[in-house]
């Protein structure tokens, strides 16, 4: 019942808050490409890839009171807090659901910046081209974000880290 | 010289390279439309990508999948909204050229890109997709880039410009506006399946006033905007995006044929892995089944192919695919009441139980279908950094997100838009000759939910 939902409650279990929601899209499609059992459709935007599916599911779930959804006023807009509530992990004990341990690798995720993570997704997103026509993509695509290419090899070895850690199970 | 495509092929079944210079046909070509009246072919370039066998394939494939089963009348095609996007994005440019000149390239690969934004939709793509994990936008990028007719007809142009048009369609273009033309919050693909869904569904509401939204339109350099004067045009767009949502594409009756279709396609997947005996070897299904789709098998698919199958497994000895089979195609839906997943979790154990019991597996007979499974999506402004919103243009040169200037965007961007729907099928349940208890105790424990 409902386990694409069941799914991100048990993400939430282990991330803990996250702040923004355009982090929280970052984290799902990142978490999606280390081979977590995520399929929410993702096309790339303005600021990487983002699903609509996702944003749909997490206004459903905020609905049903599974999730928290807490909007604050920033400098000129509004920022949401997420965060797994009660009714939610009633819910999810019921389903049964079993989503893989990885609370080190999402929890240092979620350490991260929202800009940061952007890149990484992005860096993702192009994945099967070599990393010269990555760095120009991003140089391209996120022109206003300002990335250095000292960025952008810190997200290869972020992705490299995650990646490894995912092999080996070491989460 | 007026071209025509079938005569022009050649052996390999490619078309020469252009004819003219300039790239113009000699006659303009055009096609009747019943939403933009005409459609009109200048270019050499889209005259033969709408005559490529990979283009052509489009019309074999309904625009709203299984919505012919709920309003009679959508059964136009994936063919019919490619060319209607394509026209929506020609009158576009015409347009924006007024403002500024365009180069010849990029206006090609612009109208290039329009045609053959949806040319790796499949058959009943939505549930395809979601049974097996699929991305129309991936085929879409193998069409244009792999060894096709599609292929063949924009490298003529230029090596490059197949990879354009894949990158324009992926959304990774370099140049945004012309990304945002034809994929943001107000576009030519939006545009065109507006009014074009609302024409063939025969609903009243979905109009909006086109030729007004492209003539407020204003390039800026990440995305088109809407002079101010032009808003009352734009809030009848999103009123029409509204409207059409609840009354058309998230409408109950659809969503129980498609829950069916997807059942069906898990019930095959799930045979053919145990080695069933199919009566006819579903070779079409196989490289999908085991995930190993070449680009050549994809473009095999289409409905007419589907529809085959499903009338023969109506056939089949086993009962659940038969019976979803039959479903699917004579009309014989699952019913549905509204369903609150946080009171349904109490009874869903007891309810499981209940349908082993009689015999019904629930993976196949009690589905709960969300919102959030369709593929559309609302108007909402967001988070900042989030999606790029509408923005009008002001008198006074600055940028204003819609839903700030507009009551109506503001009313509507509020409201809740979500829902559950549990499917099950009521004519099996209604039959009380055998098991009439548990039949009861379920309709009863069905129908008290919904309150």
């Amino acid at each position: 019942m409902l386990n694409e939902h069941a799914k991100l409650l048990a993400f939430f279990k282990q991330t803990g808050e996250i702040v923004g929601r355009k982090k929280l899209q970052k984290m799902i499609y990142i978490a999606k490409k280390i081979n977590l059992p995520f399929h929410e459709k993702y096309q790339f935007h303005m600021f990487g890839p983002y699903s609509e599916e996702l944003t749909l599911r997490m206004e459903e779930m905020s609905q049903l009171e599974f999730i928290s959804e807490v909007k604050e006023k920033k400098a000129g807009y509004q920022q949401y807090r997420y965060e797994l509530a009660g009714k939610g992990e009633e819910f999810l004990g019921m389903t049964g659901y079993e989503f893989p341990e990885v609370t080190g690798v999402l929890q240092e995720m979620n350490g991260q910046s929202a800009k940061f993570l952007e890149l990484v997704s992005t860096v993702l997103y192009f994945e099967e081209l070599s990393k010269e026509d990555v760095t120009s993509k991003v140089f391209k695509l996120k022109a206003k974000q300002n990335y250095t290419e000292e960025d952008i090899d810190e997200a290869y070895a972020y992705i490299a880290r995650l990646r490894e850690s995912m092999n080996e199970g070491e989460v | 010289m007026t071209i025509n495509s079938t005569d022009q092929k050649t052996e390999e079944g490619v078309t020469p390279a252009m004819e003219r210079q300039d790239g113009k046909l000699e006659e303009e070509k055009v096609f009747k439309d019943p939403v933009h009246r005409y459609i009109h072919v200048r270019d050499e370039l889209i005259w033969e990508l709408i005559g490529t066998k990979e283009f052509q394939r489009l019309r074999r494939i309904r625009q709203l999948g299984t919505t012919f089963l709920t309003f009679h009348g959508a059964e136009h095609t994936r063919f019919n909204h490619s060319l209607g996007v394509y026209e929506v994005m020609r009158r576009m440019v015409e347009n924006l050229e007024k403002k500024g000149a365009w180069d010849e390239e990029e206006r090609l690969v612009c109208l290039a890109s329009a045609l053959l934004h949806d040319v790796g939709h499949g058959p009943f793509s939505h549930s395809f997709e979601k049974v097996f994990h699929m991305d129309h936008e991936k085929w879409t990028r193998e069409i244009i880039l792999g060894d096709t007719e599609i292929n063949k007809v924009l490298r003529q142009m230029s090596p490059d410009v197949p990879v354009k048009v894949a990158d324009v369609i992926a959304k990774t273009y370099d140049n945004k506006l012309l990304v945002s033309l034809i994929s943001s919050q107000i576009d030519a693909d939006r545009m065109d399946y507006l009014l074009r869904d609302a024409f063939y569904t025969g609903v009243s509401y979905g109009q909006f006033d086109m030729e007004r939204i492209l003539r407020v339109m204003r390039p800026e350099e990440d995305q088109a905007v809407f002079k101010h004067s032009g808003m009352h045009a734009v809030e009848d767009y999103i009123m029409s995006r509204y409207q059409m949502y609840w009354q058309v594409y998230f409408h109950p009756v659809t969503r129980s044929a498609e829950v069916i279709l997807s059942k069906i396609l898990h019930r095959a997947r799930e045979l053919l892995a145990e080695n069933y005996p199919f009566k006819i070897t579903p070779i079409h299904f196989k490289s999908m089944f085991n995930g190993e789709v070449t680009l050549k098998d994809y473009l095999k698919l289409d409905e007419s192919i589907i529809l085959y199958y499903f009338q023969a497994w109506e056939e089949e000895d086993d009962p659940i695919l038969s019976d979803l089979c039959q479903r699917f195609m004579n009309r014989r839906l699952f019913k549905y009441v509204e369903c609150n997943p946080s009171k349904q979790m109490l009874i869903w154990p007891e309810l499981q139980q209940l349908f082993k019991k009689i015999g019904l597996n629930p993976d196949y007979y009690l589905v709960i279908d969300s919102s959030s499974d369709l593929p559309y999506d609302f108007y909402r402004p967001g988070e900042k950094d989030e999606r790029l919103p509408i923005h009008l243009l002001m008198p006074d040169g600055r940028l204003r997100e819609l839903s700030r200037e507009s009551d109506v965007v503001e009313a509507i961007s509020g409201k809740k838009r979500t829902d559950h729907k549990l499917y099950f099928p009521e004519d099996f349940l209604s039959d009380q000759t055998v098991f009439a208890e548990e039949k009861q105790k379920i309709l009863s424990l069905l129908t008290n939910q919904e309150g």
